[in-house]
């Protein structure tokens, strides 16, 4: 299954979230990197993967997050 | 902390808190008003002359400083913007100017239905029409674009002013104007006003509360977290507000309100449709702006001068209803924020770059 990024870096709530849901909802399973820079998005978008059945797991990299979601 | 207990508790002490700034003196189902409180800022600074509401509203000043305080603390502050800085001002104006129409923000709404102005209902059906709507924008990849790192000292802006308009209040120089009579005359002690500002400030920002992504994430994604700090709120001032003996139910005769059924639902329909292209409702914003946001900062300058500009072309409400000016400028409102939503949404597909192929 192809890796997919989704860079909402820089996008206000709730971008990141719609951005990340189409991307699923595209997708069906698989991997999926989501690149965040605010940590309401960082949640919101882990909230949201956890929601939809993925595992999630996020990797701090100043000032970015960098969220896996699998499935 | 965004858990389900961090949500109910913030509402709960919103709830209450402005159930008990009523009684400490604010004005009656305005214990906490975004909007109305940047207007009486705006009075108070004398960008309008409505002599009814004008007063440097310590409340405003906590929301900023107090997010600024925890945010620096938790290390989440941080000056970002560049995102469309100027649109967002505009989009500010247009929600105060919806706001003022209904005579609230979409948290003096939720006040207002916990007192017993049902005329609150229309206004929560038009703001949910207008988050509808915004929603839809946002589905076809409406976007205001990315916001990046800016030079710090930007970000420090909004907490300086917060803290000038604090020092403003209190030396009371003569060029700034205090209502003697109407809604700005009622105030709760400096103390107390500051205090529950801060308060509110540490917990809004902590638990991202906002009135709009409430109905909003609803419909959009199935998700009640943020209602249910709606919710929180409106259950705990209902039941201070019967405590107190502050809950009168009707749609006549209700304080700082008119029960113009169209004009409430317009006007908020207005606020609430601005309110998601901006990304967050009024109280939404003010955090933002203390946090170091400064398309939020711009945002609630927007905000203050849509204010400035209400009153003074008599745009606003009043208890005798909305004048031709402001049905005027809420339908210039709806028409121009519903241009600006599909023409983004045009532009934003045009941008749309081939490795992010996520807009669909």
């Amino acid at each position: 299954m192809k890796d997919f990024t989704v860079d909402a870096r820089g996008r206000a709530c709730p971008e990141p979230v719609i951005m990340t849901k189409q991307a699923i909802d595209a997708k069906g399973s698989g991997t999926l990197t989501i690149l965040v820079d605010t940590t309401v998005a960082r949640d919101n978008v882990g909230k949201l993967a956890r929601k939809m059945g993925f595992a999630v797991s996020v990797k701090a990299n100043y000032p970015d997050w960098t969220i896996t979601i699998h499935k | 902390m965004g858990d389900r207990k961090g949500i109910i508790a913030t509402g709960a002490v919103i709830g209450t808190l402005a159930a008990l700034l009523v009684k400490w003196g604010n004005p009656a189902n305005m214990g906490i008003c975004v909007a109305c409180f940047i207007r009486d800022i705006a009075g108070g600074l004398g960008l309008h002359r409505a002599g009814a509401v004008q007063y440097i509203r310590p409340e405003i000043i906590g929301f900023i400083l107090g997010a600024f305080i925890i945010s620096k603390a938790t290390k989440e502050f941080r000056a970002t913007g560049g995102s469309s800085p100027l649109m967002r001002f505009v989009l500010g104006m247009f929600v105060m100017i919806g706001a003022l129409v209904f005579l609230g923000c979409p948290l003096r709404m939720i006040l207002r239905l916990a007192g017993g102005d049902w005329n609150a209902i229309l206004g929560i059906a038009g703001f949910a029409v207008g988050i509808i709507l915004g929603t839809q924008f946002l589905k076809k990849g409406f976007t205001l674009g990315r916001a990046t790192e800016q030079q710090k000292a930007n970000g420090y802006i909004l907490p300086v002013f917060a803290t000038v308009l604090f020092i403003l209040l209190v030396a009371s120089p003569s060029f700034i104007f205090f209502s003697e009579s109407g809604p700005g005359a009622a105030r709760a002690p400096l103390v107390l006003a500051l205090g529950a500002g801060l308060v509110v400030g540490v917990l809004a920002q902590r638990s991202r509360i906002c009135m709009v992504g409430g109905i909003r994430d609803l419909y959009l994604i199935k998700d009640s977290h943020l209602l249910l700090g709606f919710i929180s709120i409106f259950v705990f001032a209902f039941i201070f507000n019967l405590y107190f003996g502050n809950f009168n139910p009707g749609f006549l005769g209700q304080p700082a309100a008119h029960n113009d059924g169209l004009w409430n639902f317009l006007g908020m329909a207005l606020a609430g449709l601005g309110s998601v292209m901006l990304g967050g409702c009024p109280l939404r914003q003010t955090i933002l702006a203390g946090e170091g946001n400064i398309d939020a900062g711009i945002t609630f300058l927007g905000l203050l001068t849509g204010a400035a500009v209400a009153h003074n072309f008599g745009i606003a409400g009043s208890p005798g209803g909305v004048a031709l000016e402001g049905q005027v400028a809420v339908l210039i409102g709806l028409a121009a924020l519903t241009l600006i939503g599909f023409a983004y949404s045009a532009i934003s597909l045009g941008f749309t770059s081939s490795s992010n192929s996520a807009k669909l």
